[in-house]
């Protein structure tokens, strides 16, 4: 594999791993914070990528799609927490799979009506659809570079939110205490709200930039839930940082596992995610005993 | 002077056994309010009621003239009551920049007198560790750090579970002073602690509470007068 090939596949790999880490981040905000196992992470982000072809084709704007997309599912999130999630709240996770399995279904169900089960192609905005021509033969579309400046820029703002601002500070705190919140005056209903909804604008932002180079077909949610909880169980539950990390390596161990050994590529991520827990049982970053 | 808290018979319990029984308690603003009692004799679960962090506590329990019995801890907080807990409860995972930021909030009456400044010019131990995470605090940091924190949400009533206790000499007479300071600023308190001699020194009124029970509740001077009282409810 020469230089220019090699270049081209780890800008996959990381792509990848970008945007399987903003849908694993809101998965692991909401494990690790509301303590609750959302088997319906998976259908926001099939959700947010039908949301996507939705809005796209009715204002013919990209943009306006990922903009009034994410804001949907928070408000989406928003509703259902304060209606189904915050009743799972110290729950055992039987309760929490089964009701967030029929989230699932109903959410199914929703998206049958709506956008029936159709497969669909979303285009990518005009000044975002051309390519990078490497070599004669080679060429590298500026969407999927793009996918990895904006996954970038909003991992630095998840960042930036949990570490320097006041309510990053508060969530830190009830992640560890919550009772002593409590006592200090914060309202935590209202931030496992704003926490629920986050993750779920996070899972479909993930679908709604995924959108134009992936197809949108009902079943899409189904296999980033499962790596959505490899990432989350690798990089230690309720980590952001270790989501990221994990995200990564999935991306990476994912797109060269299919260059070097394609005919095992499919349990290479399972295999890692042995390997990493034999050395850390609680994850890359987790701390956490469970 | 005008009831700043009231408590009128309070039961409280823990499932099916009883720790309260019948207490009645009343702080006015500014005072200063000494609770002693052996170990188990209820004063955490005092102090936790008043809270609201008791799910099972029966009786009024009023603060500014309004009903508290049956809100949450978070309420009361807002309403300016604060909380040092037994234990302490810093956030380990936090800074002690941190910690005192995520707690401030101007008072029920919309004052903002204590700053980061502010607390650190009355620790200035907390100053030096600022850029600290609340794990790496020795035993007395973590207790200024939770008085710093609780004065950031300028409470009215501060509620001040073992206050000394496990805390090096040097630090305790740091905490007494830093009391003297609290009171100074017309904050009542109520206080818990082992050390009786130092409490009697700087309390307005001594509360002494035996098997839930309030046994006495006077000026410092009556209950030094009363030795068999000592020795019986605090074997001293
Ligand atoms: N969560 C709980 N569940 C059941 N019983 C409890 C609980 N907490 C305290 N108790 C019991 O309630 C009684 C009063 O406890 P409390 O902690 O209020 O006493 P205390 O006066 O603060 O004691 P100490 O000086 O040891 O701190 C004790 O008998 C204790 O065993
Ligand atoms: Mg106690």
């Amino acid at each position: 594999m020469d230089l220019i090939t090699f270049g081209v596949q780890l800008l996959n790999a990381i792509q990848y791993g970008m945007v399987l880490f903003l849908v694993a981040s809101g998965l692991t905000l909401v494990f690790g914070i509301l303590g609750v196992i959302n088997l319906a992470h998976g259908a926001f982000y099939m959700l947010g990528a039908y949301l996507a072809y939705w809005i796209a084709a009715a204002t013919g704007n990209f943009l306006i799609a990922v903009v009034a997309g994410v804001a949907i599912a928070f408000v989406v999130g928003l509703l259902l927490e304060n209606v189904f999630i915050r009743r799972l709240y110290g729950r055992d996770h039987l309760a929490q799979v089964l009701l967030s399995f029929g989230l699932i279904l109903v959410i199914d169900e929703v998206r049958e009506m709506l956008f029936g089960k159709d497969v669909h192609a979303v285009t990518p905005p005009a000044w975002l659809s051309g390519s990078i021509q490497l070599t004669t033969n080679l060429s590298y579309p500026v969407y999927r570079l793009a996918i990895c400046v904006f996954c970038l820029a909003v991992a630095g703002l998840i960042f930036l939110v949990i570490t320097r601002t006041k309510i990053g500070m508060i969530v830190r705190a009830g992640a560890e205490n919550r009772e002593m919140t409590r006592v200090l005056g914060i309202n935590y209903d209202s931030v496992n709200r704003y926490v629920f909804a986050t993750g779920i604008a996070l899972a479909a932002l993930g679908g709604i930039v995924i959108a134009p180079i992936s197809t949108v077909f009902p079943g899409m949610g189904d296999s980033m839930l499962i790596l959505s909880f490899v990432v989350v169980v690798l990089g230690g539950i309720g980590s952001v940082a270790g989501a990221a990390i994990g995200a990564l390596l999935i991306g990476l161990t994912d797109t060269f596992g299919k260059v070097f050994f394609p005919s095992v590529s499919g349990i290479l991520i399972y295999l890692l995610m042995a390997l990493v827990l034999l050395w850390r049982p609680n994850g890359i970053l987790g701390r956490r005993e469970i | 002077m005008s009831a700043l808290l009231q408590a009128t018979q309070l039961d409280a319990f823990y499932g099916a056994s009883q720790i309260l029984h019948g207490v009645d308690l009343a702080v006015a603003r500014g005072e200063q309010v000494a609770l002693i009692g052996r170990n188990g004799m209820g004063k955490t679960t005092l102090l936790r009621s008043l809270m609201g962090l008791v799910p099972d506590c029966r009786g009024q329990r009023r603060l500014h003239g309004g009903d508290i019995a049956r809100a949450a801890p978070e309420a009361i907080a807002r309403l300016g009551v604060a909380l040092v807990p037994e234990g302490r409860g810093i956030f380990g995972a936090l800074t002690v920049v941190e910690n005192l930021t995520m707690a401030a909030r101007p008072g029920a009456d919309g004052r903002r007198t204590w700053t980061l400044a502010r607390i650190f010019e009355l620790f200035p131990r907390l100053h030096e560790r600022r850029h600290n995470g609340g794990h790496q605090l020795s035993g007395g940091e973590q207790q200024m750090l939770t008085i710093g924190r609780a004065l950031m949400t300028h409470p009215d009533l501060l509620l001040i579970d073992e206050a000394t206790e496990g805390l090096a000499p040097k630090m305790a007479q740091e905490i007494w002073r830093t009391l003297g300071v609290i009171k100074g600023e017309g904050i009542a308190t109520i206080v818990v602690d082992k050390d009786f001699r130092s409490l009697s020194a700087i309390a307005d009124r001594m509360v002494m509470l035996a098997k839930g029970v309030v046994v006495f509740d006077g000026v410092p001077s009556d209950f030094a007068a009363q030795p068999e009282l000592l020795e019986r409810h605090l074997g001293v």
